[in-house]
């Protein structure tokens, strides 16, 4: 791989604290000016090995390289990396623009132009004329801004952002997820984002790697993550899936025959086999909107199933359904936009269920 | 506090409690050469003879060199181990916490004998220098406790954040660290200085020919016509504490205020 193409390399990363092993052979790279997800559940490594790019964690083997440069035995102070923290980690005792020129301090520039720096990383971030404020009587997400505009204004290469948006409240989570899209494509910088809220990940990222104990299950962009989830496991990280037990009737070159109850024959394409069979054998997975209820009048899907209506939760804007499908034990949920003259169904109705063999995944 | 009850017990508490400590600067500044009442009228003639005492003067001075030493020593001591008991693990670090801790519980009496049979053995001339050793060994354990908890209560994202922006672990400990435990560092200069000062027993025990404050006030007792004097004298000491614990006090709170924390009692 050649310098341009990777702003971050993983090489078979592993970290041990004592006996527990926390990263288990990381292996990937990140692209400059991406904006790249770390997702995964408490305890799977994501916030140890974005420290072990800012420098906050020693690796017990393999390489992590920042543009090209390996980075062992360089100090946190001195990688092109800059972090903001989980609890922003502002300086409690400076003021706001102490605190966003904090870094500056080695910079030869004059105090002019180091003042107007300031400014400008302030106004970014929107914060224009807070300078003065003592940093301690600012609002979580101003404070947020503050982390951001202080890791910022020395141009990493790299902005590292462990769980940024957990601390604040749902509103203000949303818009902060929409500026920091913003501000990165303003910088170009690349951001690595570490949550475990994978609807903020599949929102803000262009690729996301997704981490369960230690390792990268998956590394893809969004939307293949969500549509072709390489384990059954990914695939309940992120978003709702059905799940429905088949049997592999027969194996041709590029494609697979199987038979699910409910469902029937189906022929399914070679790109659309995963791994992660469970103890019963394969599965079928099928994301809720791909499942379609068919009213008088629905344009014709690819393939049909007759079904019960066992729960409906309303939404508003969304209907979510229970169905059980003849045939089947367990229910399926389907969702259902309520666009204009669309009646609501009620429990215990029958319904046509209207699918396509190109939008299930086989894990076997 | 509704009930009567309560309500005397408190008041009752407080009188028991400060009433002695307001006869002091009754008596000091009493007519008469016997600590009784009546009281024989008013006079300033105990402080003028306070005043011109040489051998108090001297005490003072003895006493100031060695609890602004023993301050300065313990809460440097206490930096250091309440830096690394709260930041690093090291081996047997429960015991070694345990013994720098111990002499807050240890009987004073012990250890001043302890250490004069020590010294003696050894061949030290008792001094200030071997009081200021004893007051160390029995007030590093205040600051180590004072501080460990200004510590504890540091964010350690703050620490990584300045290294993060490009400090050293020098220069971070003294852009972060150090003025962000400043107000336990005040406490801890504070309480050592105060516990030194009217320290007696290993004063006593150690001062070879130096008298100290607190020995010296106990020499004059022995002689009524000093009392007043003392007296005089006592009252001064207790105008300087409230003096030292405002100080303090307005020290915590703008510490506090300056962190954003909520105030939550002070240790003082």
């Amino acid at each position: 791989m050649t310098k341009s193409d990777a702003m971050i390399e993983f090489r078979d990363v592993h970290k041990y604290y004592g006996d527990y092993h926390a990263l288990r052979g990381i292996t990937g790279t990140i692209r400059p000016g991406e904006f790249f997800s770390l997702l995964g559940p408490s305890g799977c490594g994501k916030t140890t090995l974005l420290r072990t790019i800012a420098g906050f964690e020693d690796i017990s083997s393999g390489a992590v390289l920042v543009d090209g440069r390996d980075m062992a035995g360089v100090p946190a102070n001195k990688r092109p990396t800059n972090m903001v923290f989980q609890s922003y980690a502002i300086f409690p005792h400076l003021s706001v623009e102490e605190n966003v020129g904090f870094g500056l301090r080695r910079d030869p520039r004059s105090k002019e132009e180091k003042a107007r720096a300031v400014g400008e990383a302030l106004e970014m971030v929107g914060l224009k004329g807070y300078g003065k404020r003592a940093a301690h009587a600012l609002s979580g997400g101003q404070r947020q801004r503050v982390a951001l505009a202080r890791a910022l204004i020395l141009k990493p290469k790299v902005l590292l952002l462990d769980e940024p948006l957990s601390a604040l409240d749902k509103k203000m989570r949303e818009q902060m997820q929409v500026e920091l899209i913003r501000l990165q494509r303003q910088v170009g910088i690349t951001f690595i984002l570490v949550t475990h809220d994978q609807e903020e990940a599949l929102v803000m990222s262009d690729r996301i790697a997704v981490m369960f104990e230690g390792e990268i299950a998956q590394l893809a962009d969004p939307e293949t993550l969500y549509r072709r989830p390489n384990s059954r496991k990914v695939a309940d990280f992120i978003g709702t899936m059905n799940f429905l037990p088949a049997k592999v009737l027969e194996e041709g070159a590029g494609s697979v025959e199987i038979e699910a109850a409910g469902f029937g024959r189906i022929h399914v394409e070679a790109s659309q086999v995963m791994g992660g069979a469970t103890a019963e054998g394969a599965t079928v997975g099928f994301r809720p909107e791909t499942l379609t209820i068919l009213y008088e009048g629905s344009a014709a899907t690819d393939r049909e199933s007759m079904a019960t209506i066992e729960e409906v939760v309303y939404f508003g804007d969304m209907t979510y359904y229970d169905v059980k499908i003849d045939g089947t034990e367990m229910p399926v949920r389907i969702s259902m936009r309520n666009v204009f003259g669309r009646p609501v169904l009620d429990r215990g109705a029958r319904a046509r269920v209207g699918w396509s063999p190109g939008a299930l995944v086989l894990f076997r | 506090m509704r009930s009567p009850v309560f309500r005397g017990y408190a008041v009752a508490y407080l009188i028991f409690l400060y009433a002695p400590i307001i006869l002091l600067p009754l008596f000091a500044f009493n007519d008469s050469k016997v600590i009784a009442f009546p009281l024989q009228g008013f006079t300033t003639a105990w402080f003028v003879e306070m005043w011109q005492d040489t051998t108090l003067w001297n005490a003072v001075r003895n006493s100031l060199t060695i609890s602004v030493s023993v301050a300065v020593i313990s809460t440097l001591l206490g930096l250091f181990a309440a830096r690394s008991s709260t930041r690093f693990n090291f081996p047997a670090k429960a015991g070694i916490m345990g013994l720098i801790m111990l002499p807050m519980v240890l009987p004073e009496m012990i250890l001043a004998m302890a250490l004069l049979v020590v010294l003696l053995a050894v061949g030290i001339e008792l001094s200030l220098l071997t009081i200021i050793l004893g007051h160390v060994l029995i007030c590093t354990p205040f600051a180590v406790a004072i501080l460990s908890s200004a510590f504890q209560s540091l964010d350690r994202s703050l620490e990584e954040a300045a290294y993060d922006l490009g400090e050293t672990p020098l220069s971070t400990f003294w852009l972060i660290i150090l003025p962000l435990v400043m107000p336990g560092i005040i406490s801890s200069l504070l309480i050592c200085f105060t516990i030194s000062l009217d320290e007696f027993i290993i004063a006593y025990f150690l001062g070879g020919t130096d008298t100290v404050l607190s020995v010296y006030i106990y020499g004059q007792f022995r002689f009524p016509a000093k009392v007043p004097a003392v007296m005089a004298l006592g009252t001064v000491l207790v105008l300087l504490s409230i003096a030292l614990l405002a100080t303090a006090e307005y020290f915590r709170r703008r510490g506090i205020a300056k962190a954003g924390g909520k105030d939550t009692g002070g240790f003082l």
